[in-house]
């Protein structure tokens, strides 16, 4: 079974971000660029299957601007087999990223597709689910453990309250939480032979894919700061504050 | 044009959260509907009817509706949104896993986790874990909508709509439900409680944690924890409040050895009110407090358990 993973070159998780001056987005230039920590769990949990035997090839997909070939690198130093990069300026979201990956799932045949179930930063929580839908297949979100057995995957899942075990018939899209595995660190040597892992890069239009945008950004801004407060003495004090002045307990 | 509010439920009534949709929906300009899909859902379905602002109630009993299973459900939602502006979930679990899957059977876009709504095509979502916002406008002709419910005050108990009946379409033999192992505590969920209390790397161990369980059981709050506290292996990680763990917005968070890291910071900041007990003055959580106590929260928990006990 071939597995695709997809990846995101997000800014990086311990970066600052800072707004733009003229509120047309967050500032990327000059900012440090990593794998987006949900997709490094989907490579991972892939790579994992293959070592199990239950994947023979290991297939990471980004889509973007050219830099996301370091991204999709990253994904063939940690162990995935070759990349797929579909290149494009355009400001990509979910649904065409979806729709881009379908395009790619009807070429390459992939038995499963693992995704983050979010990156960190449109945090829109959507793409999985979406491709699933597309290709009308089933969906196992926000995985916290995943068994493949005869033609199906048991995942259990992290919802509200505790964990949701469902069966999904494969081929099957899984989007990964934050317990599905702890991501390896790329060795050396595997950094190494991961320069000489091909790369395909493909352009949206070839895929037959519109990306146009459906939703229109008008304004990003700086979410409203907030004041520092006071600092109390004791714990009197601090109760007296909550009870009369927040009125909260 | 009407909205459609999809509503998750137990059988016997609809999630707290869904009050919270339908206020949402409401600033949208028609009437709401509520869709209650499941098996035995007519309880369910009453209380939707009982929230004030909704017009009609679509039951829709059917099997495979029971568990929630978004194969199912998304073709349902999907086909009825044929007759409707908006689809409106609450950002939960199950808003989460569905309302993606309906967005793209319709072609159209999501906007997930809407916090304000300034016209019914236009809406400020939290980007890079609410260190930016976002205002949004949608091209689409159907809109699908996710909304944090902590952001809209719900809508007040004392409707009586009409409860229609409609049919199901069966499932579709993609996904089953085989069981949920929920948590044990009777502590209310970290997203939906009013009071939060967290732990971070100043508890020292996860034996430490029971400090902030009687203090949590006392103010009947639910239980977090920092990235630190529970890498640390103090706590298991759904306990984890932050840019990667749960986002919460309760009206009282107290921050108890929690430095404050800005993925922390990201995760809790929309709280009402933030109180911190740190025995380090200069730790960054004390930039966010409202109220601040500077000590060692060994002494610090145990007073505080003891004083909020009291009136």
């Amino acid at each position: 079974m071939k597995v695709l993973v997809a990846v995101k070159r997000v800014i990086d998780y311990n970066v600052k971000i800072r707004v733009k001056a003229d509120n047309t987005g967050v500032e990327t230039a000059n900012v440090k660029m990593s794998m987006n920590p949900f997709d490094e769990i989907a490579v991972e949990e892939a790579i994992r299957l293959k070592e199990k035997g239950a994947a023979t090839e290991i297939i990471a997909f980004s889509a973007g601007a050219a830099q996301c070939q370091e991204t999709i690198r990253t994904a063939l130093a940690m162990g995935a087999d070759r990349g797929v990069l579909v290149q494009t300026d355009a400001e990509l979201q979910p649904l065409a990223v979806a729709k881009l990956l379908k395009a790619v799932v009807d070429k390459e045949k992939p038995g499963l597709v693992i995704l983050g179930k979010q990156a960190i930063d449109d945090d829109s929580n959507q793409t999985g689910q979406m491709l699933a839908a597309l290709l009308g297949w089933s969906q196992g979100t926000f995985a916290n453990k995943v068994a493949i057995a005869d033609g199906s995957a048991e995942v259990k899942r992290e919802v509200d309250g505790g964990l949701e075990n469902i069966r999904i018939k494969l081929p099957a899209v899984i989007t990964t939480d934050l317990r599905l595995n702890e991501p390896r660190y790329a060795s050396l040597p595997n950094i190494m032979k991961a320069k000489k892992k091909p790369i395909e890069t493909l352009a949206p239009e070839a895929l037959g894919v519109d990306v146009a945008p459906r939703l229109k950004v008008l304004k990003v801004e700086e979410p409203p700061k907030r004041k520092a407060g006071i600092k109390v003495k004791t714990v009197a004090e601090l109760v007296d504050k909550l009870r009369n002045e927040a009125g909260v307990i | 044009m009407a909205i459609l509010v999809v509503a998750a439920h137990d059988g016997k009534s609809v999630r707290t959260n869904v009050a919270n949709a339908v206020a949402a929906a409401s600033r949208l300009g028609g009437e709401v509907h509520v869709l209650v899909a499941g098996q035995n859902a007519g309880e369910a379905a009453k209380s939707a009817a009982a929230i004030q602002g909704v017009a009609k109630v679509l039951q829709a009993e059917d099997a495979a509706y029971a568990n929630w299973v978004a194969e199912d459900i998304a073709p349902l939602v999907a086909k009825l949104a044929a007759n409707y502006s908006h689809v409106v979930m609450a950002a939960d679990s199950v808003g989460k896993n569905i309302a993606p899957r309906v967005a793209a059977l319709l072609d159209v876009a999501q906007v997930s986790e809407a916090i304000k709504i300034e016209a019914p095509d236009t809406f400020v979502r939290p980007i890079y874990a609410g260190n930016a916002m976002a205002t949004v406008q949608s091209s689409d002709k159907i809109k699908v909508v996710t909304i944090r419910p902590t952001n809209f005050k719900a809508a007040p108990a004392g409707g009586s709509a009409a409860i229609e009946q409609i049919g199901g379409d069966g499932a579709k033999g993609l996904a089953a439900y085989v069981g949920a192992e929920l948590s044990k505590s009777e502590r209310p969920e970290l997203t939906s409680a009013k009071i939060v209390v967290s732990g971070g790397r100043g508890l020292a161990s996860g034996e430490n944690f029971k400090l902030l369980e009687s203090l949590a059981d006392k103010l009947g709050a639910g239980l977090g924890a920092s990235r630190a506290a529970v890498d640390a292996g103090y706590v298991p990680n759904d306990y984890q409040v932050g840019q990667t763990g749960k986002v919460v917005a309760p009206d009282l968070y107290i921050a108890v050895g929690i430095s404050g890291a800005i993925q922390h910071l990201a995760g809790m900041k929309d709280s009402k009110t933030i109180v911190a007990i740190n025995k380090d003055e200069e730790a960054p959580i004390f930039q966010v407090a409202d109220y601040g106590i500077v000590g060692d929260l060994f002494q610090i928990v145990p007073e505080l358990t003891a004083a909020v006990g009291k009136k």
